[in-house]
């Protein structure tokens, strides 16, 4: 009996051993990475800066005009930068870029909006825009405020509009295999609750991680996703070199753009 | 024919298994799984296998040859997320817009997807996986449904690891398939339970989302995309609020146990953040 409980204590003793020795590699292969992240954030912040002063010859003229829509997401944790978000604005109507969509979950930027403008001359939000049609007026650029609600929350609206119609159109006894709605449909119906709008081409994430964080999924099917690092980091030159790439990028797929001019409530 | 496949043509047999398992290979990924394991390991992991017809074109293979190394790599990543403990795997095989490319390539692709179903039958004997298809299955063949269906229904018992394959597949379509399902069973409750009050008549986020192809699963923790892009393609958008995007400059054939060890590796230097943001957007939806 002594002899199983001495075993028994050894085993144990053991098995603490090797989960000590499991957790400190674990912890070494995490310090290792962090440290081999260190040369590759200086090498990106040199890059950016080197851009910021013209030295790169590629960056310093590119057509953005293929760039039509661009979407920012800014992380809840970073939203109330609000002169950092102006001055990311202000670099990008610098580049040429004409429409754009800030995001941010909680809907901070929403409720922000009208300082926001006030700080851009010139700046008018994107559907007053497509109201006043204006919007290939190249003097202004424009402004969407998206949050979580004009997601999920959305897309229930616009199930209940409808649906609505489906039970008043008496095509209930159709069969049941067959579709009801197209994505047409939808996409109009989610305008008519206020939360439509065009796909953007680009989404640039400005936060810790690479995540839309619950932007409209019905937008970005084929939206390019970027991750820019933290707000507070921003540099001129980062955001130079995202959008370039993004005009070089030939994309292989079948994409389907909503096109500005035909954004219109159908109902 | 193929040089991924055996003299009759098979693309995998017990022998390819067994290596798996065997060797000095086997021993090193087990010990630095259970380094891994020392920290969170994602529940989900989804994949957009691309790269499989430039992986082809580059090892100037037949044209299709691309699609069988794709396979052979998804089955080892399998093998991978089982040891790991990772229980849910989805993977974007085709797309709705995929039915647009050379039909060649289509028919190639659906035999393909034939033979991964015998296949997918007997590992999930061996390993207790599941298999589940998420897509508008009524676009493919009557032959690969049928097939599909039963190997769903043979497997639904199955609980050691949830594979869901993605075929026929767009998020826009699974978000507008879950309003029409939506739409029809309100209909029903209204026509049966009709009290005026109207309380059955409203869709909630709850309606649509158990209408989702997804519905099976719970929402990623990491979306891979090999082949170096940056865009989602329209594969779980929905479901991807909080979830960490990796794009892997690797085309699928070629994608490993490094790189599977890097992403889990990447996903644990991050998680704390994505815990915040899963409780954050809960409580959104909670209002």
């Amino acid at each position: 009996m002594d002899f199983n409980k001495e075993s028994q204590m050894s085993c144990s003793w053991y098995a603490q051993i090797e989960n000590r020795l499991l957790q400190l590699l674990w912890h070494l292969i995490h310090v290792t990475i962090d440290l081999c992240y260190f040369p590759l954030g200086i090498a990106d912040v040199l890059e950016s800066y080197l851009i910021s002063w013209g030295l790169l010859g590629r960056y310093k003229s590119f057509n953005v005009t293929k760039l039509r829509y661009l979407a920012i997401v800014v992380d809840s944790e970073e939203v109330y930068r609000t002169s950092k978000i102006i001055k990311l604005l202000q670099w990008l109507e610098a580049v040429g870029i004409k429409h754009v969509c800030l995001y941010d979950n909680e809907g901070v930027l929403k409720k922000s909006k009208d300082f926001i403008l006030e700080k851009l001359d010139g700046t008018i939000l994107f559907w007053d825009a497509h109201e006043n049609d204006v919007l290939s007026d190249r003097q202004h650029m424009t402004l969407e405020f998206v949050s979580f609600s004009d997601g999920k929350e959305a897309v229930v609206k616009a199930a209940n509009v409808l649906f609505m119609k489906y039970s008043k159109s008496g095509a209930t006894d159709q069969n049941q295999k067959d579709k009801i709605f197209t994505e047409s449909q939808m996409s109009n119906t989610l305008i008519t609750v206020g939360s439509g709008g065009p796909k953007p081409d680009l989404l640039l994430v400005y936060g810790p991680a690479r995540c839309h964080l619950g932007f409209p999924a019905w937008r970005i099917p084929y939206t390019e996703i970027v991750h820019m690092g933290p707000l507070k980091s921003m540099n001129y030159g980062s955001l130079v070199k995202a959008i370039y790439k993004f005009t070089m990028v030939q994309p292989n797929y079948g994409k389907l753009f909503f096109d500005l001019h035909c954004c219109v409530c159908k109902h | 024919m193929s040089f991924l496949r055996n003299k009759t043509g098979m693309l995998i047999n017990e022998d390819v298994l067994g290596h798996l398992f065997s060797g000095w290979t086997s021993i090193l990924r087990k010990w630095a799984f259970r380094v891994l394991r020392v920290g969170p390991i994602p529940r989900h992991i989804a994949i957009i296998m691309d790269g499989n017809r430039r992986y082809a074109k580059r090892k100037r293979l037949q044209e299709g040859t691309g699609h069988d190394a794709g396979a052979m790599a998804l089955l080892y990543l399998l093998v991978y997320c089982y040891e790991l403990g990772i229980k849910y795997v989805t993977v974007y095989a085709f797309s709705i817009d995929n039915f647009k490319r050379n039909p060649e390539e289509v028919q190639k692709i659906m035999d393909l997807m034939m033979e991964s179903v015998f296949l997918l039958s007997r590992l999930s004997k061996i390993y207790s996986l599941r298999v589940h298809f998420a897509g508008n299955l009524q676009l493919l063949s009557a032959d690969l449904r049928k097939a599909a269906k039963k190997l769903m229904e043979n497997t639904a018992s199955n609980s050691n690891l949830v594979l869901t394959i993605c075929v026929s597949y767009t998020c826009s379509d699974e978000i507008l398939h879950a309003v029409e399902e939506s739409c029809k069973e309100k209909t029903k409750i209204v026509g049966c339970d009709d009290d005026g009050q109207g309380t059955h008549r409203v869709i909630k986020l709850v309606d649509i989302e158990k209408h989702m192809y997804m519905a099976i699963a719970p929402d990623p923790d990491i979306i891979i995309r090999t082949g170096g892009e940056w865009r989602l393609s329209n594969f779980l958008l929905w479901q991807s609020c909080c979830c960490h995007l990796s794009s892997i400059f690797t085309v699928w054939p070629e994608f490993g146990v490094l790189h599977l060890v890097w992403v889990v590796l990447d996903f644990q230097h991050k998680y704390t953040y994505f815990a915040r943001k899963k409780n954050a957007i809960v409580d959104l939806g909670n209002g």
